[in-house]
């Protein structure tokens, strides 16, 4: 009696954590567990309907905008060589703001101190054709968010927030998506949830979306209070899920369910 | 910004049926959902698609509001001769996009 | 206490008779789309026969989503001027409405084929009809099976 007591405090004790991590050879992302044909719509350009915000992000890129009537190519020149790599580091920390900024952040703050225009509506069609651009010139590369005596803070809240149980359905992410990847949830897969596609063709939403809005579906998927947009806590998290991602390839714009 | 987009081969040999793929950027609303409060949100979709071969008609398609958002159309062509192939969208509330390709048929 | 046969004939006439009520589900729908289908059907074919061949209709069998599910007809024709395909019709019987799309097309094409992606309400069977230059009508049906998203939201959360 006193050791199945013990067995079941156990078993609830390491229930309130989510288990261990999924262990780097194991990894896989959210495509490996769509349909073949899923698959294909986000393998062709000709038919992911995420190349509609790239082409969009690209003619934005050369467009003079703001009170400074500056492009992005003012600055930054050629995306196909000046963006390389940058989604796959992002997010990063901004010395001048002293916090973490994700890419679609980061690109509206350009947009704010650079070009002297008003900011991006969250989830805008112009920012996220922005990001879908920019991220796309990282398609291939290697996630590799910099983890050092700056970011490792946001890293550690990060990884609290992804084992933190919540909501009134009491869910932490990891007991899903570390615990139970693989298996079904009311007729869809989990997924591990790695950010490797980002800003991705959701077919739930029919339209292009950032990480912040997955992760809000999720919270309020649990029913769990939803932060407001841009909050913290939220970048913390997407830079522990980069950092968990770390070494699998960009796959931006993905195609996910 | 980018309306629509498609996908063609540059070029092809005389007789060469050709693989064109269309994407139209566009939420196609069906007219079915309704906001939080109850109202209908009012039909808008594209309803037609057009692709004309140096002018002649070769492929006509009617959508409806159960093809899904940002409509991808993908059918073939027979190369005949060198041109231009054009590809219209016409849809609700004066909807219509226009896109043009060239093909070089040897 | 216990509701009398004719309080209980006026508590269900009163709530029958609002026409307006308009987020009101239909308790016929099944009955009225598969009627709907039926009429898309004769508008499509007339009186004419339909034979079951000639078409392959390709969906996926256990779809992803069904806001945006992968669809293909792929029609057996030599494509000539004597021998083609003018037209391919798609209908549902589960669908708001029953016709998801038409397509126009004739020996130009090369090949009587199409390919698209379509919404779909339920879990269901969808029709592809061809008509040839002879003004026959071959068709294909595909069962797919459609299922909700795990944690559905309404709209920009």
């Amino acid at each position: 009696m006193r050791l199945r007591f013990t067995l079941l405090f156990a078993c609830l004790l390491s229930a309130t954590a989510g288990g261990g991590e999924i262990p780097l050879s194991e990894r896989r992302s959210g495509y490996e567990l769509m349909s073949r044909e899923t698959q294909k719509i986000q393998d062709d350009d000709a038919t992911n309907p995420g190349t509609l915000w790239v082409l969009d992000g690209e003619a934005l890129w050369s467009t003079k905008s703001g009170a400074a009537n500056r492009s992005c190519a003012d600055c930054h020149g050629d995306a196909r060589q000046s963006m390389k790599g940058v989604a796959a580091r992002y997010p990063a920390f901004d010395a001048v703001r002293g916090k973490l900024l994700n890419l679609g952040q980061r690109i509206d703050a350009c947009h704010v101190e650079r070009q002297k225009a008003p900011r991006f509506a969250y989830e805008s069609k112009e920012l996220l054709a922005l990001e879908a651009y920019v991220a796309r010139q990282s398609r291939g590369l290697p996630i590799a968010p910099k983890i050092d005596a700056k970011t490792n803070p946001f890293l550690e809240a990060g990884r609290k927030a992804f084992h933190r149980r919540q909501g009134q359905l009491n869910l932490s992410c990891s007991q899903c998506h570390d615990d139970n990847w693989g298996k079904k949830l009311a007729g869809s897969v989990i997924p591990q949830a790695h950010p490797t596609g980002y800003p991705i063709y959701r077919l739930e939403w029919q339209n292009l979306g950032s990480l912040e809005r997955r992760l809000r579906n999720c919270v309020f998927g649990i029913r769990a209070q939803v932060p407001e947009f841009g909050a913290d806590e939220f970048v913390a998290l997407e830079l522990y899920l980069m950092w968990r991602a770390r070494g699998m390839k960009i796959e931006a714009p993905a195609v996910r369910p | 910004m980018a309306r629509a987009v498609v996908t063609v081969p540059p070029q092809a040999r005389r007789g060469e049926i050709v693989e064109i793929k269309t994407l139209a950027q566009h939420t196609m609303e069906t007219g079915f959902r309704r906001t939080q409060t109850g109202e209908l949100i009012p039909r808008d979709i594209i309803h037609s698609f057009r692709c004309t071969y140096n002018g002649t008609e070769v492929y006509r398609v009617e959508l409806h509001p159960a093809i899904a958002a940002n409509p991808l159309i993908a059918f073939t062509t027979v190369a005949t001769e060198s041109g231009t192939l054009q590809f219209q969208w016409a849809g609700d509330n004066g909807y219509t996009v226009t896109e043009i390709a060239p093909i070089k048929v040897e | 206490m216990r509701t009398t046969r004719r309080q209980f004939l006026i508590l269900t006439a009163s709530t029958a008779l609002p026409a307006t009520a308009t987020a009101q589900i239909d308790p016929n729908m099944i009955a009225n789309r598969k009627a709907a289908f039926q009429a898309a059907l004769k508008r499509v074919v007339g009186d004419a026969k339909v034979t079951h061949g000639r078409v392959k209709l390709t969906l996926p069998p256990l779809i992803d989503n069904g806001n945006s599910v992968p669809l293909s007809v792929v029609v057996e024709s030599p494509m000539t001027d004597a021998d083609h395909v003018k037209a391919i019709h798609v209908l549902t019987e589960k669908n708001p409405l029953p016709d998801v799309v038409s397509v126009a097309l004739g020996p130009r094409a090369g090949r009587a084929t199409f390919a698209t992606r379509v919404r779909l309400a339920d879990t269901q069977t969808v029709t592809a009809i061809a008509q040839t230059s002879d003004d026959a009508f071959w068709s294909d049906t595909a069962e797919v099976v459609v299922t909700l998203s795990a944690c559905l939201e309404d709209g920009l959360i």
